[in-house]
């Protein structure tokens, strides 16, 4: 179990006040202006060594992604746009980022937009959190105040604002081209690549956009050290994150472990256990919605990290772990997904708008019991091509619980539509 | 910069500034597509251009990949693009199935049937049999307009119609609202679309969900007889395929010439079609009794006889409208030279535009095409975007390059795009107040209005001025643009059907009373007083109805004939069709009356007019070409030092869908002028 | 679904909301303003009881110089946009798979009993529809009313809060069980208090503010 002095989160529960005042006592904004002065290629050298991967789902590593941006600025202003546009089902752990650590999160949007060149900050906040953004602004107007950010920011000589925006409800503006689309002013579509944000981003300048997890973790990171962040978790898996546990546990909730952790031990540790107890699993999404569930038989030393999850085709994604026990219809928790995806498509691009709504359709019969065992296979022919196919990873994500359930549970598919025909007749 | 790429195994050079799509076109390997549209910006949405790329983790849409996005391999293998792969055939077909499990069957009733690009592309990539077993989706249809009529359960959602309002017309109209698989295009609540080149979205729909509402129904396209012309409704001479059935005009599209209209036209040219039936005269007519009474062609031309007979020479005038051919001007002009008279004018809206300081003071030197490379645009007394919808659009396609930057003296109006506004009035063309400094390639461009004015000789000659002091005149740039809307006003110009005194001038010609008899050659915006009026054209219009004489002619879709177009570029139309009843060619009309006053013009056929005009007058000679002369002409008409007036230019269209004969004999265009009229008394 | 008829009455900001308006187009650059269309959106939307009507879309357009077109697009785009009326209290219940685990088909039956269709404005203005992944999973099932978030609810406490606010009386936002926000619902967990954090912080090795 990771020890509280290893924490980056201290006040992810929000026990004590998310204000400046505390927020300085647990170590926030401390000495963030050596760290500047330290100059950006040491922050981004420090980032690049901790191995921190994205902490958005895509899990590509952060200080890479930081060491896109054009070393200089030139005739265009170079942008960091945070995402906090957390809809991926199961995702929850931004939230509590926005509203107990804002400051965590606000000095690490400076220290990247340093790093990156950047003097403005975008963060779009999912349009439902409306007190998380009251939150977060709140925050950002206690740093203005106390001149953290704004000009000559913790008087480091840099210039920073950092403006909150906020989205309207529509879970394709997660995407960061469709964030960015979002973030003119636009509909939420994303756009075509390349060119990649570092290059061609928000208003056609160089950008990066990052999740907040990404951003709240570097001071931590760069205040006690790669090495430090790096001895945490696996190789190539390092650090700490956020998982957040949902579904038939006892006790649900947000923690901060270390990458690597044992599902067992994460869910025994701190969401009680599984429902009905651990062998009353049936199934986990690791990840969040759009990565393949495991059957319990996977989990039993499954180790919570990038590699191992793709190893298994699935994935760890926003470490969004949706547990459920025996006693769930898991063909229609999936097909559920697969309405969610349905409704969340932008309808841009041809197989993503017409095969969201095929599979979804065919999933909602198969739970019902109503469709052929041939039917099946269509199904999966479906989401092959539909994956790989489209503008962006919804596709993909579409795709892949469904993959997953046919892999995993076909039995589970095959018997109900045969039992409705027995119960038929 | 170049780039050598493998295509399928074999290696190609290619610029790197081209799209893959572009390259493969190049190298006529077909790529299947329904988005991607050249004129267009890239959507990229229908994914049904995906071609393999040796190195990428999945298809990439070829509309949208640079090759200079393309990487060599690992180890310096040239970057490879493969198009018949199972990967490729793969993402194609599913792209297509998907694109048909929400795509009605209805071809058998759709208009699109025959030239859809979906049923096209399903012979290749479709699979015969549907596995979609769910219901197929139902999309309520919107009325957009008279023009357009929408099938929305078609729609397939390209957004090539959203992208064209947006971009080319330059009116936002079009959105694609809702999304995902609810996505619906359509206007604000269903407001008709105000656009003049709206009807360009109907051949850009891949499918039947925008079809032409006039045509609704009327026939297929492998029944119609395809005649490529030119438009007559503006000055720039669109080209245009004429789709015809039998005996009857079915339907207008745009042909693709770069020089000219890219592949755009205007609704005027679009949906005329319906005009060119109805109204026709289909026999001649004389007046008796003050009531015009439908007679023999011998009759007709008997009385006719009589009439020249026994007129002073001198006391006989004739107006060409401004839908006619060079052939018919050149033989009128022969014919009233014959009889004794030089008394004629190309000019009936009463312009005072001559030809006598060369051909450069009279047409669009720098050519619609050269618009692309102006940096400048000073627009004087003109409305091009009602003048001439397609030429505008090329201005905008300039400006959204922000290389464009454009001034108005005149009326303002919406024009698409933003320009300086610097005054309504001669008074305002004053170099001053124009920042040109850093342009190189200014665009003088001067309506044709500006001639009705007394001192529009003046204006030209003050532009002629500022273009010299600017620079605009040069030998690689000629800025100076007169913008003709009449079709046939360049010819006349050229063939001098220009009265020697100024007193002969139409206008004058018609009100004054020693013209005693006066041709009225397809001319129907003059009002002529006091005269036996002779009226030879195609529809009982303004000029039939006051005339004492009638003689059925034909109208463009029905002769062969030479225009030349704005920037003095010749072109030709071809009969699609003959004119209906009695009507005949124009051009036998006027050499029948030739022979009937004995006076006979030798012409027996219609080749030996071409080239007897060509002999005379060269410059008729190279189809497409724009035969220049020297600009020296445009220095005897600087520095003149007549009185600018303060008055402000007028524009003279006060209805752009009412603007000729045949466009008020449509009831497409009255349907369109009542919408747009409907739409400005709602908005005040 | 889309309310289209003009209700004649003209839309304008109210002064607090044009300062609002115009403190979020302060947010983008010059020549950028049309990024602020969903905060302006979003505020006119408030000030109309929680829907747009045909004449905020004219506004709207006319405000920052958009066609209506395009404000229609975004305004029909993203799912928070109301384009028919909604009760004072406007329910939406996640029905995503988390939320769909933990109970939320039983709170669907409440709203449609005491509410009735989705959607749809009852006699004692109320409505409800059910949305997508709220994004607070570990407090699953969730009802977000109006901006605030009712978590880890059950079948009775919905009935409750219903009823209290017919009652025209406050309810408390937030979760529903003794818990504090997304923490496990554990007696036993240990909350570090202000002083504990501040020592463990103090006493953290920081090489990176070292030179």
């Amino acid at each position: 179990m990771l020890k509280i002095e290893d924490k980056i989160f201290t006040n992810i529960y929000g026990n004590n006040s998310p204000l400046l005042n505390s927020a300085i006592k647990r170590g926030n904004w401390d000495c963030t202006k050596t760290l500047i002065h330290k100059g950006r290629d040491w922050i981004i050298e420090e980032m690049k060594a901790s191995g921190l991967r994205g902490r958005g789902g895509a899990g590509f590593p952060t200080g890479l992604k930081w060491s896109f941006m054009p070393k200089e600025v030139k005739d265009r202003p170079h942008y960091l746009v945070v995402n906090a546009d957390e809809s991926e089902p199961g995702t929850c752990k931004d939230r509590e980022i926005l509203r107990n650590e804002p400051h965590q999160f606000i000095e690490g949007c400076l220290l990247a937009s340093f790093a990156m060149n950047a003097h403005a900050c975008y963060v779009y906040v999912r349009g439902e959190y409306v007190n998380e953004r009251y939150s977060l602004q709140n925050a950002i107007n206690e740093a203005y105040s106390a001149g953290l950010v704004g000009k000559n920011a913790c008087q480091s000589g840099w210039d920073f604002d950092i403006y909150v925006h906020h989205g309207a409800g529509a879970y394709i503006c997660g995407e960061e081209t469709a964030l960015l689309e979002s973030l003119e002013g636009k509909k939420g579509m994303p756009r075509l690549k390349p060119p990649f944000p570092a290059n061609c981003g928000l208003y056609g300048c160089p950008t990066t956009v990052n999740n907040v997890e990404s951003i709240a973790v570097a001071p931590e990171i760069l205040r006690r050290g790669a090495g430090w962040f790096a001895a945490l978790g696996k190789p190539n898996n390092t650090g700490t994150k956020l998982f957040c546990i949902s579904g038939h546990v006892n006790t649900p909730c947000n923690v901060e472990e270390e990458m690597g952790i044992t599902l067992r031990e994460l869910l025994e540790k701190h969401a009680g256990g599984v429902r009905g107890g651990w062998d009353n699993l049936l199934a986990v999404i690791p990840g969040g919605s759009s990565v393949p569930c495991l059957p319990s038989e996977q989990c039993q030393n499954l180790s919570m990290d990038f590699d191992t999850l793709k190893e298994l085709k699935s994935g760890l994604g926003t470490a969004a772990v949706i547990v459920m026990d025996k006693s769930t219809d898991i063909v229609g928790a999936i097909a559920r997904l697969s309405y969610f995806y349905k409704h969340e498509s932008c309808g841009q691009c041809t197989p993503c708008r017409e095969g969201t709504g095929w599979m979804w359709r065919v999933m909602d019969r198969m739970a019902k019991g109503n469709a052929s065992v041939d039917e099946i296979d269509t199904l999966l022919q479906v989401t092959k091509q539909v994956e790989g196919h489209t503008i962006c990873a919804l596709g993909d994500a579409a795709a892949w619980p469904i993959q997953g359930l046919i892999r995993h549970f076909r039995h589970e598919i095959e018997d109900r539509l045969v039992q409705r025909v027995f119960d038929v007749n | 910069m170049s780039i050598k790429i493998l295509i399928n195994g074999n290696e190609y050079e290619f610029e790197e500034n081209l799209t893959l799509i572009q390259a493969l076109e190049m190298t006529d390997i077909e790529v299947p597509r329904f988005c991607y549209h050249d004129k267009l910006s890239i959507a990229g949405n229908c994914r049904m251009c995906l071609v393999e790329v040796k190195g990428a983790p999945k298809p990439v849409a070829s509309c949208h990949f640079s090759l200079s996005d393309l990487r060599p391999g690992p180890n310096g293998e040239l970057p490879e693009v493969l198009t018949n792969t199972e990967q490729v055939h793969h993402a194609r077909k599913g792209a297509m199935e998907f694109l048909l499990v929400n795509h009605p069957l209805d071809c058998p009733i759709c208009d699109q049937g025959g030239e859809c690009d979906l049923q096209d592309q399903a012979l290749h990539y479709g699979i015969n049999k549907s596995r979609y077993k769910e219901n197929k989706r139902a999309v309520d249809n919107k009325n957009i307009g008279p023009l357009v009529k929408t099938t929305m359960t078609r729609c397939i959602h390209c957004t090539r119609c959203v992208r064209f309002t947006s971009e080319v017309a330059g009116t936002e109209e079009l959105g694609a609202i809702h999304r995902g698989e609810n996505m619906e295009i359509t206007t604000y609540l269903e407001k008709g679309m105000s656009s003049e080149l709206q009807g360009n979205i109907i051949d850009l729909c891949p499918v039947g969900a925008l079809t032409s509402k006039p045509y609704e129904y009327h026939a297929r396209p492998w029944e119609l007889r395809k005649t490529e012309s030119i438009d007559v409704m503006d000055g720039i001479g669109s080209n245009i395929r004429i789709d015809s059935k039998g005996s009857e005009v079915m339907r207008i599209m745009p042909r693709y010439n770069e020089d000219i209209n890219e592949e755009w036209i205007s609704d005027k040219t679009r949906f005329i079609w319906d005009g060119l039936k109805s109204q026709r005269i289909d026999s001649p007519y004389i007046r008796e009794n003050g009531k015009l009474i439908a007679v023999s062609w011998d009759r007709a031309l008997t009385l006719l006889t009589e009439l020249i007979k026994k007129t002073d020479p001198n006391r006989i005038g004739a107006i060409a409208g401004d839908m006619v051919s060079a052939e018919e001007m050149f033989l009128m002009k022969k014919l009233m030279e014959k009889i004794g008279s030089n008394k004629y004018d190309c000019r009936q809206d009463g312009s005072i535009l001559s030809n006598q300081y060369g051909r450069s003071s009279y047409i669009f030197n720098p050519t619609i095409a050269g618009i692309e490379s102006a940096d400048a645009l000073v627009i004087i007394g003109s409305n091009p975007r009602m003048e001439s919808p397609v030429l505008n659009a090329r201005i905008r396609k300039r400006w959204l390059t922000g290389q464009l930057k454009v001034f108005l003296i005149g009326q303002e109006h919406d024009l698409t795009y933003t320009y300086t506004h610097l005054g309504e009035s001669p008074k305002n063309i004053d170099l001053k107040n124009m920042p040109l400094n850093n342009s190189k390639n200014i665009i003088w461009l001067l309506g044709d209005d500006v001639f009705l004015r007394d001192d529009g000789m003046v204006v030209l000659s003050k532009v002629i001025d500022c273009a010299e002091k600017t620079g605009s005149i040069r030998d690689d740039w000629n800025g100076l643009a007169i913008l003709h809307k009449h079709a046939s006003r360049v010819a006349g110009l050229d063939l001098s059907f220009l009265p020697l005194d100024e007193n002969y001038s139409a206008k004058k010609m018609a009100k004054s009373k020693e013209i005693e008899l006066l041709f009225l050659l397809d001319a129907d915006e003059v009002d002529a007083e006091n005269k036996y009026r002779i009226y030879i054209g195609s529809h009982g219009d303004r000029g039939a109805s006051n005339a004492d004489i009638v003689l059925p002619g034909a109208c463009y879709t029905e002769k062969n004939g030479l225009f030349m177009n704005t920037e003095g570029r010749l072109q030709e139309t071809n009969r699609a069709v003959f004119p209906p009843g009695d009507a005949r060619d124009n051009w036998k009309i006027i050499i029948e009356i030739s022979k009937r006053i004995n006076k006979s013009l030798n012409y027996i056929n219609f080749e030996d007019v071409r080239a007897d005009i060509r002999k005379e007058y060269p410059i008729f000679t190279n189809i497409n070409q724009i035969e220049k002369d020297c600009f020296q002409d445009l220095n005897r008409l600087s520095g003149q030092k007549q009185k600018l007036s303060s008055d402000i230019f007028a524009n003279t269209i006060s209805d752009y869908y009412l603007t000729n004969s045949i466009a008020r004999s449509s009831k497409v265009m009255a349907e369109c002028s009542m919408q747009k009229n409907s739409v400005e008394i709602r908005n005040g | 679904m889309i309310d289209t008829k003009k209700e004649n009455k003209d839309f304008s900001f109210s002064e607090q909301n044009l300062s609002l308006a115009e403190y979020e187009l302060s947010k983008y650059p010059k020549g950028r303003e049309g990024s602020a269309i969903i905060s302006i959106l979003w505020i006119a939307q408030k000030q109309n009881k929680g829907w747009l009507s045909p004449e905020i879309i004219d506004y709207v357009a006319n405000f920052l110089d958009l066609s209506q077109i395009r404000v229609m697009e975004i305004a029909t785009f993203y799912t928070m946009f109301n384009l028919s009326p909604v009760g004072a209290y406007h329910f939406q219940m996640c029905g995503t798979t988390p939320c769909m685990l933990s109970g939320s088909d039983e709170l669907k039956n409440v709203l449609y009993k005491e509410i009735g269709e989705q959607n749809s404005v009852s006699k004692d203005n109320l409505s409800w529809v059910e949305v997508e992944c709220l994004g607070a999973c570990c407090n699953a099932p969730i009802i977000q009313i109006n901006d605030d978030y009712y978590e880890d609810l059950n079948a009775v406490d919905l009935k409750n809060i219903i009823d209290e606010l017919r009652k025209g009386k406050e309810i408390k936002s937030g979760s529903y069980k003794d818990r504090l926000t997304s923490a496990p619902l554990n007696k036993n967990v240990k909350f570090f208090t202000q002083d504990e954090i501040e020592r463990i912080s103090k006493n953290r090795k920081k090489p990176g503010l070292e030179a």
